[in-house]
């Protein structure tokens, strides 16, 4: 069986700058992929180029099996867009806006109505587009990109700029929408996102893929060292340092009481049968600790 | 053609009705200059000239009735008894001139203040005299002047006014609209959505199209309308719907300046700059407004290159000229050209994408 994206090698510059600089990657049908980077590392590029928009200076890249490029009107039924801005027709309401894409496809009125629904926004039917909230266009512009039950769904960052709420009820949404067995290839630079919502993930920088894997791998590949907070003055810090012989790193901020080790369990039951756990958290990696690893600290716009 | 076609056109036609800022530059404007031109205009000519007759001037009283009828179109006569009045009225400028008879002689009395006039009202009265002359003298007159009038006798200035305005009010819903539309879904990214779908590039445009002749149709109809009032008394020749191929290729024409002005515009405001800067200045060159007779003679050929000057050539002359079809072939192929062209040019510029 022949994988739902296969990409070799492209690359794709404007100019001296490299924004895609050899990209290969695999996503197999079903599968929940997610494109992580910061702004410009090259993400919308390179899912430009899978979807057919932009072709790649050099590469290859086939979508079931065959070429996007130039528009391959074979292809494009099978694929669902979500564009990073709300692309929605002017004054139309949002079920004449369903509607309309839906006939592209020659998808009946019945079934867009339907999908409408599944996103709810149904008792916003008769308003228009541009009268949305941020959460609610974000919704419609995902119900226009599954209004043709495609079997691939891309999107590119369907999060950015929704209140956490909306982020939350739309993750829902996609989980939902992975679930029925259709293959998402999302792009996002929120880590958290990624991590609740991807099997597999991508870390792009500078145009070039760093590391690739289901999530929870590339946290544990990281090996990084646990935080255990506890509340300040439920133990005074010298004594904390006494109890661990110094091999555990003891912190005091005046709020939190926190030890750094890469042993958790040892620490976790000392404080336990000092009965010193008032306050406790526990942290381990998150990707975006694999994340700023990788791409190094700095700040970039 | 496909589905997608019919439901762009519907969901460009539904922008295109909710929009009252486009609703009103595309109609209602036109309009207004319609009933403006055609309202204030409807006594257009030089109105007659006003003469003051003192006491009995017999070559004017003992005229047969069909010659008064036929003075009366040119001179506004008014009795006065006294002429001391009558030459002051003359001299504050209520009268051009003060007629009298005084024995045999007939005295016209004018004012400089407007010489055309005092010559108008003294080249009748002479013509007059001449002609009583000759009855006396017995002798029927040898020769004589036939005059006909050039246009039809119904030519008033809502025959002028009315494809002027139309063909003005065509060019710019034609031409904003296909500026507008291409500039608006480029930066709405709906033309990069529209890519990923599998609808034809062929319904894009033919929707784009069909919008805009829909449009011009609409215009066409709500301003003969209008100029058909009997308010305004617009007259048609018998071959006016000919001016619909007309006003079909026209369109065309303006559809491909509009494409052009998108297809070269990065924003919504850079392309209703452009296309205001084409469309207004060729509204006037065109004679839309006024009658381009009177300009010099390289602005009326710099004026060839503007569609809307041939569109509004042809309209004239099969709307109110009463010329035949063929008459407006010429026209017509020039228009097509220049659509052809343009939409070639346009085409070569197109960008799916800002980037």
């Amino acid at each position: 069986m022949v994988s739902t994206i296969e990409v070799s090698e492209i690359h794709k510059a404007y100019g001296a700058v490299k924004a895609v600089d050899g990209v290969s990657l695999e996503v197999e049908a079903g599968e929940f992929f997610g494109i992580l980077g910061p702004n410009g590392a090259g993400k919308t590029t390179t899912l430009e180029i899978i979807e057919g928009l932009r072709q790649a200076d050099a590469g290859q890249v086939r979508l079931f099996g065959s070429s996007p490029w130039p528009r391959n009107s074979a292809v494009l039924p099978r694929i669902g867009v979500q564009l990073q801005a709300s692309s929605f027709f002017e004054r139309l309401t949002a079920r004449e806006q369903i509607r309309t894409f839906a006939s592209l496809y020659g998808v009946g009125p019945k079934k867009a109505d339907e999908m409408l629904d599944v996103v709810g926004l149904s008792d916003k039917a008769d308003t228009r587009a541009e009268k949305l909230s941020g959460g609610q266009m974000q919704r419609l512009s995902i119900a226009c990109a599954l209004v043709h039950d495609p079997e691939l769904v891309f999107l590119d960052e369907p999060t950015a700029a929704l209140d956490p709420q909306a982020r939350r009820n739309l993750w829902d949404l996609l989980r939902a929408i992975n679930t029925q067995g259709r293959t998402i290839v999302l792009t996002t630079h929120y880590m958290d996102e990624a991590e609740i919502l991807c099997d597999r993930v991508a870390i792009m920088d500078r145009g070039k893929i760093l590391q690739s894997g289901p999530p929870a791998e590339l946290v544990r590949g990281l090996d990084a060292a646990t935080h255990i907070a506890i509340e300040t003055g439920v133990l005074p810090v010298e004594e904390a340092r006494r109890m661990f012989d110094g091999t555990v790193e003891v912190d005091d901020d005046g709020v939190s009481l926190t030890f750094v080790t890469r042993t958790p369990a040892p620490v976790l039951a000392t404080l336990a049968e000092r009965n010193a756990l008032r306050g406790l958290s526990v942290r381990g990696a998150t990707l975006e600790d694999v994340f700023l690893n990788l791409t190094g600290r700095e700040y970039r716009a | 053609m496909n589905r997608g076609f019919v439901s762009l056109s519907r969901a460009m036609l539904l922008g295109f009705v909710r929009d009252r800022t486009a609703l009103f530059f595309t109609i209602l404007f036109p309009l207004m200059f319609l009933a403006l031109f055609g309202g204030l205009l409807k006594n257009q000519g030089v109105s007659r000239s006003q003469v003051v007759e003192v006491g009995q001037v017999a070559v004017l009283d003992q005229l047969p009735a069909d010659a008064k009828a036929e003075i009366s179109k040119v001179l506004d006569v008014t009795k006065m008894a006294d002429p001391a009045k009558a030459l002051d009225a003359v001299r504050k400028g209520d009268y051009a001139a003060a007629i009298e008879q005084q024995g045999d002689q007939v005295v016209v009395r004018y004012s400089a203040a407007d010489l055309v006039r005092a010559g108008t009202v003294r080249g009748i009265m002479e013509s007059l005299v001449q002609q009583s002359n000759l009855a006396l003298a017995g002798t029927p007159p040898r020769l004589k002047l036939n005059s006909e009038q050039v246009e039809d006798k119904s030519l008033t200035a809502i025959q002028f006014v009315t494809p002027g305005l139309l063909g003005w009010a065509i060019a710019t819903g034609a031409t904003f609209g296909a500026a507008m539309t291409l500039v608006t879904w480029r930066e709405k990214r709906i033309l990069r959505r529209l890519r990923l779908s599998p609808v034809s590039i062929g319904s894009v445009i033919g929707a784009r199209v069909g919008v805009s002749i829909g449009v011009a149709l609409v215009q066409t109809a709500i301003f003969l309308g209008v100029g058909l009032l009997p308010y305004f008394g617009l007259k048609l020749s018998s071959y006016w719907w000919m001016s619909i191929p007309v006003i079909l290729v026209g369109t065309l024409s303006f559809l491909s300046i509009g494409l052009l002005a998108g297809a070269w515009a990065k924003t919504q405001e850079a392309a209703n700059v452009i296309a205001q800067l084409v469309v207004l200045p060729m509204a006037f060159l065109s004679g839309s407004f006024f009658p381009l007779d009177s300009a010099p003679k390289w602005l009326q050929t710099v004026a060839q290159i503007f569609p809307l000057r041939h569109l509004n050539q042809a309209m004239l002359d099969v709307m109110v000229r009463g010329k035949g079809p063929e008459a407006v072939l010429p026209q017509m192929g020039i228009l097509a050209g220049f659509a052809i062209v343009v939409t070639a040019l346009a085409a070569w510029l197109f960008r799916w994408d800002d980037v």
